[in-house]
C-alpha cells in the first residue's frame, strides 16, 4: 500500500492548482456576460444560469470518475435521452409513479454502468470503443422502444426537480430545485473522489495501472465502479433535462462531448492520474458560461461555432499547457 | 499569422453562409405558393389527400394492369416524428386499400444517398414491383437513380422533388415558402409596426426550412416587425428553453416566437412562464402538445402544416396509375391548411402522443389511434 500515497500526493497539490485556473476562466467568462446584460449579476439570474448548468455539472463530475481511472465514456448523452423518453414513457402522467420510475430509471443507469465497466475491465476493450458500442446500443434501445417520436408524458411532480424555483428563500432570494440537487451530488462526487480510500484507489488506477495492481488495489472493481458512478450521474442529469424542458428525443445529444471538454478545461488529465471535482465543476461552469456568453453576443450560428472552436482549443490547450510546466 | 487565417477562415464561413442563403429566397416560387395558398382545391370534399390545386392531369392508360398490384416504396427514412406519422399514414392506407395490394415493400435508406440509390436498384432487380414510390433524402443525388427507375416502371415522387420530368407525378403540399407565408402573416396581422419577434429554427441549410424563414423574413419586413433574432436549436427543447430564456434576460420585449417547425414551442412557451411574463403570439405547427396548451392557456396562436397526409397519397396515386386513371400532374399540388383558433377544437385528440402531427388525415384509416401510438 506504500505506493499509493505517493502516487497521490503531487497529483493533489496539482489538482487544487487546476481548480484555480477553471475558476478563473469562469470569472473572466461570467464577467463579460455581466458587461453584456448587467442583470447576470442579480441573484436570481445567477440562480437560473445554475439551474441551466446543472446537468452538465452532474454530468462532468461522473465523466471525471471515469477519467481519473484512465477511461472515457461517451454513453452519457445516450442514457440522459434514454432516461428522457423511459421516465415519460414509464410515468405516462400519473404522479404517483414518478419515485417508482425514479428508482426503475437509476436500476437502468446502474445497469448501463455494470455493463460498460465489465467490457473495459474484463474483455480488455478500449473504453472509447466499448461506451461507442454503448451509445450506439442505448441510443437504438431508446428510439427503437419510443418509436421514433416520444409518448406519455411528464406530470409536474417529476418536471419540478428539474424547473421549480423556490422563492422568498433567505439570503439567495429564489433558490431553483436542480441548484439543491447540483449541490449535493457535487458535494457527494467531491467527498466519494477526495475524502475516501476509494478516490485514491480510482486515482492509482488511472496513474499506473500496473503499479496500482502491484500495490494490492483491486483494479476490476475500481473500474467498473468509475462507470456507474458516471452512469448514475447520466441518470440524474437526465431526471434533470427532462424536468427542466421535457420531453425530446434529442435530450442527450453531444453532452457527453461537453463533460469531457469541462473536465479537461477544469484540469483533469485525459487517461487519467490527476483532477478534482471542483476543477469539472468550475470547467463545466465556464463552458455553459461560454454558451451563454456566444447567445448573447447574437452572432450568425457559423461564426458562433467556429468561435466557440477556437475558445474551447485556447482553453484546453491553456490549462494542459500549464500542467506540463508545472509538472 | 494563426489569428489571421483563423479570422479569414471564420469570416469565409460566414459569408458563404450568406450566399447559400440566396438559393433559399426565390420570389417567383414564393409568388407562386401565395397564389396556391388560395386556390380552390378540386377533388373530394373533406379529404384534402386527394385534392389538388389546380394544374394539368397525366394520361396514365399506358400503365394500366390487371389483377392485385406490389407497390414499392423507397423511404429516405424515418428519423423524425414527422416521418413516423408519414409512414403510418401510408401504411394505413395500404391496409384500407387491400384488397388490390398485393404486398407493399418498404426499403428505408436512413438519410443516406447512396443507400437510397441502392435501394431503388434493388427494388428494380427483383422484378416483383408494379409501380415505385419514392421519398427522396436530396434532390440532386437521387435524380439519376430516379431516371434510372422511370425506364422500367411508373415512378410517384413526394415530399421533395427530383430535377428531372420522368416521375409521373410529383407529389407535395404547396410548400416551405407556403408555410413560412401563413404563419408570418398571422403574426404581422395580430401586432402593431415595431413590434419584435424572435424566430426559433432546427437547422441551417436545409431546403424545406431554409424557404420558410426566407418567407416569414420577406413578410416581417414588409409589415415593419422586427426579427431580433433567428437561432438554431436542433429540435432540442432544453436548447430552445434556454435560448429563449437568455432573449427574456436581455430585457428586450417579445411580442412573438415565429418557429419552423413546432416540435419545441411548448418548450419556448414554458421560458415565459418560467420568466413570469404573458405569452407572446406565437406561431407553432400541428404537432398535438402545442395544440392543446394552445387550448388550455387561450394564446394567441397558429398552427401552420406541412401536412403528414401526403403520406396517403402516393399510395392512391399508384393504384390510379394502374388502373389507367389520369391523375393530377406532373405536379400533384395538395392543399396545405393551418390550424387556426375556428377549427383548433376539432384536431385535439388526448388519446394521441405529444408530438402527433394532427393533420395527419388518418382518422378513418384501420389500426388509428393505437398504431399512431395514442394510449
Amino acid at each position: 500500500m506504500t505506493a499509493i500515497p505517493d502516487t497521490v500526493r503531487p497529483s493533489r497539490r496539482v489538482s487544487i492548482r487546476g481548480l484555480n485556473f477553471a475558476l478563473l476562466i469562469f470569472v473572466v467568462l461570467y464577467a463579460m456576460i455581466a458587461v453584456l446584460q448587467p442583470n447576470y449579476l442579480e441573484a436570481g439570474l445567477f440562480m437560473n444560469f445554475l439551474r441551466r448548468a446543472a446537468p452538465l455539472v452532474i454530468l462532468a463530475c461522473g465523466q471525471l470518475y471515469v477519467i481519473l481511472s484512465g477511461g472515457f465514456d461517451l454513453s452519457m448523452g445516450a442514457v440522459v435521452t434514454l432516461v428522457v423518453l423511459a421516465a415519460s414513457m414509464l410515468i405516462g402522467g400519473d404522479p404517483a409513479m414518478t419515485w417508482p420510475v425514479i428508482v426503475a430509471l437509476y436500476a437502468m443507469g446502474l445497469a448501463v454502468g455494470l455493463a460498460n465497466g465489465a467490457i473495459v475491465a474484463f474483455l480488455k476493450v478500449p473504453s472509447i470503443i466499448a461506451t461507442l458500442g454503448t451509445m450506439l446500443l442505448v441510443n437504438g434501445l431508446a428510439l427503437a422502444w419510443s418509436g421514433g417520436a416520444p409518448r406519455g408524458d411528464l406530470p409536474d411532480n417529476f418536471r419540478n426537480l428539474g424547473r421549480l424555483v423556490l422563492r422568498d428563500v433567505p439570503l439567495v432570494g429564489t433558490l431553483p430545485v436542480a441548484v439543491i440537487i447540483l449541490v449535493g451530488a457535487t458535494l457527494l462526487a467531491g467527498w466519494g473522489l477526495h475524502r475516501t480510500a476509494y478516490g485514491k484507489r480510482l486515482l492509482a488506477v488511472g496513474d499506473n495501472p500496473r503499479a496500482a495492481e502491484l500495490a494490492g488495489v483491486p483494479v476490476k472493481p475500481t473500474r467498473i465502479s468509475a462507470f456507474v458512478v458516471s452512469a448514475l450521474a447520466a441518470v440524474t442529469a437526465g431526471i434533470l433535462i427532462g424536468g427542466f424542458s421535457g420531453v425530446s428525443v434529442n435530450a442527450g445529444r453531444g453532452l457527453e462531448l461537453q463533460a469531457i471538454a469541462a473536465c479537461v478545461i477544469g484540469g483533469a488529465q485525459l487517461l487519467g492520474g490527476r483532477g478534482s471535482v471542483a476543477g469539472a465543476l468550475f470547467g463545466s461552469l465556464s463552458l455553459f458560461a461560454l454558451f451563454t456568453l456566444l447567445n448573447l453576443l447574437g452572432l450568425p450560428q457559423a461564426l458562433r461555432d467556429s468561435l466557440q472552436g477556437v475558445i474551447l482549443i485556447a482553453a484546453v490547450g491553456a490549462s494542459v499547457l500549464r500542467h506540463r510546466r508545472s509538472t | 499569422m494563426h489569428v489571421k487565417s483563423i479570422l479569414a477562415a471564420t469570416l469565409a464561413v460566414a459569408f458563404s453562409t450568406t450566399a447559400y442563403a440566396q438559393e433559399f429566397n426565390d420570389p417567383a416560387e414564393f409568388k407562386k405558393q401565395r397564389e396556391l395558398l388560395s386556390t380552390k382545391a378540386e377533388g373530394p370534399e373533406g379529404k384534402p389527400w386527394e385534392q389538388h390545386l389546380g394544374g394539368a392531369m397525366v394520361d396514365t392508360a399506358k400503365f394500366k394492369k390487371d389483377g392485385k398490384h406490389t407497390i414499392c416504396f423507397s423511404n429516405a427514412g424515418v428519423f423524425n416524428p414527422w416521418r413516423v406519422v408519414g409512414l403510418n399514414n401510408m401504411k394505413g392506407e395500404a391496409a384500407l386499400q387491400k384488397d388490390r395490394i398485393q404486398e407493399l415493400v418498404i426499403l428505408d435508406a436512413e438519410g443516406k444517398d447512396d443507400k437510397q440509390i441502392s435501394d431503388i436498384q434493388s427494388l428494380l432487380d427483383g422484378g416483383k414491383c408494379d409501380v415505385l414510390i419514392v421519398s427522396p433524402t436530396t434532390t440532386a443525388a437521387l435524380t439519376p437513380a430516379v431516371e434510372a427507375a422511370c425506364e422500367k416502371l411508373p415512378v410517384i415522387v413526394f415530399d421533395r422533388g427530383v430535377n428531372t420530368k420522368c416521375p409521373v407525378t410529383y407529389i407535395h403540399p404547396v410548400g416551405g415558402y407556403g408555410f413560412g407565408i401563413t404563419s408570418a402573416e398571422f403574426i404581422a396581422s395580430k401586432l402593431p409596426k415595431g413590434s419584435n419577434v424572435l424566430a426559433i429554427r432546427i437547422v441551417p441549410g436545409v431546403d424545406v426550412l431554409e424557404t420558410r424563414y426566407s418567407a416569414a423574413k420577406s413578410i416581417f419586413d414588409e409589415a415593419g416587425i422586427n426579427v431580433i433574432g433567428s437561432e438554431f436549436t436542433g429540435s432540442d427543447r432544453a436548447k430552445t428553453k434556454s435560448v429563449v430564456e437568455d432573449y427574456i434576460n436581455r430585457g428586450q420585449k417579445i411580442d412573438a416566437i415565429w418557429m419552423d417547425a413546432g416540435d419545441t414551442a411548448t418548450a419556448a412557451l414554458e421560458a415565459f412562464e418560467d420568466a413570469g411574463l404573458p405569452y407572446p403570439v406565437i406561431s407553432g405547427e400541428d404537432q398535438q402538445d402545442f395544440l392543446r396548451k394552445w387550448q388550455k392557456e387561450n394564446l394567441v396562436a397558429i398552427a401552420p402544416s406541412y401536412p403528414t397526409y401526403q403520406w396517403r397519397t402516393p399510395i392512391i396515386a399508384a393504384l390510379d396509375i394502374l388502373d389507367g386513371k389520369s391523375v393530377p400532374g406532373p405536379e400533384w399540388n395538395l392543399p396545405q391548411p393551418a390550424i387556426t383558433q375556428e377549427t383548433l377544437a376539432s384536431y385535439i385528440d388526448e388519446r394521441m402522443p405529444a408530438l402527433h402531427y394532427s393533420l395527419c388525415g388518418c382518422q378513418d384509416l384501420p389500426g388509428y389511434p393505437e398504431q399512431w401510438g395514442a394510449k
